[in-house]
């Protein structure tokens, strides 16, 4: 009965390939053709103007509060870009990047934001979950994906992604335990953005990295430069390679940042200086990867305005869509609609009848949430 | 045909809806080696091994969270939470999720779910192993809350819930699992979920419960035929939610009078809702205010005052003697 030492050998590797001036570790730098660094270097030139954008129709009023995700480009698309179509994705709400990257039209994605579920449908053989908004719940829902996966024999890995201050919830512990007992085909990618809001990550743990979080689960761990798109794609790769031959879960710590605000309705210079913002913006994913890019004579012509036709296309498309027919509400409640509901569309049926309107929602009547204009458009 | 007591009717609904469908699988803690801490899923671990029969880890939150995952996907987990005391752990991942996934999705996911759990007093227990908690699930749309009262109903009802393509919380009465043996059909049947159940039919009073309370409520109906001539008519509800509003308006325009019993406590409790609804449907029929018989507005009161505070025949008897008298 001595106290004895235990020695496990645990370790927690970091990984960069792409430092901020766009220098490459060429023994490191992943295998990827000419063609896959152009589509992320588009894919993430589409992420950064769309949310620039995004923000520009939230402060006219024609889409409500959404999270943006300036900054964290890399982070997401190293990441999502890993998958097969046939893997399963599990977003939080700040991956709107990798969503498109999945295939989410840019029209749907407005449409969510602008108050229509419709926006948050995925498409019938679209392998991901709509955005989940409590912090950390999905987590065990990509656990339970991946599960289900293994038990039916497919060929499938899930990908959940979650913040920094998600790691400070039971059901991130409660998540990353059940994986570990259950051995399942899962990548946990964590975009540490460095504040949950209002609270610096130092608030959030006393850990010094979230990657050896891992460790007591009995799982791999790996922090890597998440503004370093080519790390991160040599992470995702590995790590998916790993859940797909068998051999469990992988948590990805991407150290990224926030560059912009928590939401829509949040003012960061209440809480961090811009000096900090202006540190980050050095390290800023794109500029970096486009630097990169440019020594390798990779960069297309155009691509910005290119890129800026396309969206201007889907919010004409979002724009056009018809105004919201409020009897549908009852439909997706229950696979059949009991009596009750029955008879509450009945009421409301009437009720909009009576009004003689079609009970269509107009623009906002509701008073502006801070940082929107009072008037729209 | 067998005579079973509600763990062993429970039981053979599980085994025979895992034989018929490979998705169903069962998950919980100690539901496998084990059988569960009340022996309803004895011996399924034998039969359909450690990946359909999950011995989890203890995290009721994950329990949940993860088999709305495996819903996602289209198996249909079966849930076991310990006891129902131990749900608000896990009370976000049905409010948040189950509930809501065929909304938010607009139709793309269904959670076929259903969540077994042991749930009122009487037996004696520690705080957290006695209470009552249906009203907090009945209130949450996209959900169904299932209470059966029997071994017979039950098995029925868990094989309706299993088939049912909607999350269904499925409470079971610790106090009833031992309390009868009923005859139940060797072969699968159904009940439908939303269907209240006539237990006893009369014209005189109507009187409303669900799960453990219909044996005290089956004993105060008889005392008022044998010693007051008066004829109630026992409605079973089965489901809370969605509650069968046409069944219960059906039997107050009927009788004129109505009590309700439930062993939750009074406030915001499913007896508001009944009797909300009798009202709406039946209100120029009724003779008299209807009546709550139900445990007091006071948290967990520890087993030595249980019986004070639980509604039992006396109580009953007295409630509707004076909606009788009213």
């Amino acid at each position: 009965m001595p106290r004895t030492r235990l020695e496990p050998r645990f370790h927690v590797e970091y990984l960069s390939i792409l430092d901020s001036d766009g220098n490459v570790d060429t023994a490191l730098e992943p295998d990827l053709s000419t063609e896959e660094l152009k589509r992320l270097y588009r894919a993430m030139l589409l992420g950064r103007r769309l949310d620039e954008r995004m923000v520009r129709l939230q402060r006219q009023g024609r889409i409500g509060t959404f999270a943006p995700i300036k900054g964290q480009e890399a982070s997401q698309l190293g990441t999502v870009s890993c998958l097969r179509p046939s893997d399963w994705m599990v977003p939080s709400f700040r991956e709107t990047a990798a969503m498109i990257w999945r295939g989410w039209p840019i029209e749907k994605l407005l449409l969510l934001f602008a108050g229509y579920l419709e926006g948050g449908q995925p498409a019938p053989d679209q392998h991901d979950l709509p955005i989940t908004i409590p912090v950390a719940t999905q987590i065990p829902h990509a656990v339970g994906l991946a599960y289900a996966a293994q038990y039916r024999g497919d060929d499938a890995v899930v990908m959940t992604f979650f913040g920094d201050g998600a790691t400070s919830e039971g059901d991130f512990h409660e998540a990353m335990n059940f994986a570990g007992v259950w051995h399942v085909p899962i990548v946990f990618v964590c975009q540490n953005n460095q504040w949950a809001i209002s609270v610096p990550l130092k608030k959030q743990t006393h850990s010094r990295t979230i990657a050896e979080k891992a460790l007591a689960y009995g799982l791999p761990g790996l922090q890597v430069d998440g503004n370093d798109i080519l790390a991160v794609c040599a992470a995702g790769r590995e790590a998916v390679a790993r859940a797909r031959a068998g051999e469990g879960p992988t948590l990805i710590e991407c150290v990224t940042y926030r560059l912009g605000v928590h939401t829509t309705a949040d003012d960061p210079t209440k809480y961090r200086s811009a000096e900090e913002v202006a540190e980050w913006e050095r390290k800023d994913p794109l500029t970096r990867f486009g630097t990169y890019l440019q020594k390798r004579n990779l960069l297309d012509e155009g691509l910005e305005a290119q890129v800026d036709a396309e969206i201007a296309e889907a919010i004409k498309r979002f724009e056009a869509t018809p105004p919201a027919d409020p009897l549908t509400m009852f439909d997706h409640v229950y696979g059949d609609l009991p009596p009750h509901l029955r008879a509450q569309r009945d009421e409301m049926a009437a009720r909009l009848r009576a009004g003689g309107a079609d009970g269509a929602e107009t623009r906002p009547a509701s008073p502006p949430m801070r940082g929107q204009r009072t008037t729209a458009r | 045909m067998a005579k079973l007591n509600m763990v062993k009717a429970l039981n053979l609904a599980l085994r025979q809806e895992m034989e018929r469908d490979p998705d169903v699988l069962v998950i919980g803690e100690d539901v496998g080696v084990d059988g569960g801490v009340f022996r309803v899923t004895e011996d399924l671990h034998r039969a359909f091994g450690s990946r359909r029969v999950i011995d989890s880890p203890l995290a009721e939150a994950a329990i949940v969270g993860t088999s709305v995952g495996m819903a996602l996907y289209g198996l249909k987990p079966v849930c076991e939470i310990q006891f129902s005391g131990f749900a608000f752990q896990c009370f976000h991942q049905f409010e948040n999720h189950a509930a809501r996934y065929r909304m938010r999705s607009q139709g793309r996911f269904h959670i076929p779910l259903v969540v077994r759990m042991p749930y009122g007093g009487g037996v004696r227990a520690l705080e957290h192993h006695s209470e009552s908690e249906e009203q907090f699930y009945a209130h949450i749309p996209g959900l169904k809350m299932v209470i059966p009262s029997g071994p017979r109903n039950a098995r029925a009802l868990l094989v309706s819930a299993i088939r049912d393509p909607d999350p269904v919380i499925f409470f079971e009465g610790k106090a009833l699992y031992h309390a009868e043996r009923e005859e139940v059909p060797d072969e699968p049947e159904t009940l439908p979920i939303g269907g209240a159940h006539v237990a006893r039919e009369g014209r005189d009073i109507t009187l409303i419960t669900y799960g453990a309370m219909l044996r005290i409520v089956h004993e105060a109906a008889e005392i008022l035929a044998r010693d007051d001539h008066v004829e109630a008519e026992v409605i079973d509800l089965l489901t809370i939610s969605p509650l069968d509003r046409e069944t219960l308006v059906g039997s107050v325009t009927k009788t004129g009078r109505a009590v309700i019993v439930h062993e939750a406590p009074r406030s915001f409790g499913a007896g508001a809702e009944i009797a909300a609804s009798i009202m709406d449907g039946a209100f120029l029929s009724l003779e008299a205010p209807i009546r709550r018989v139900t445990a007091y507005d006071v948290p967990f009161v520890g087993f030595a005052r249980e019986r004070a505070n639980v509604p039992d025949t006396a109580r009953v008897v007295a409630a509707a003697r004076e909606t009788l008298s009213f």
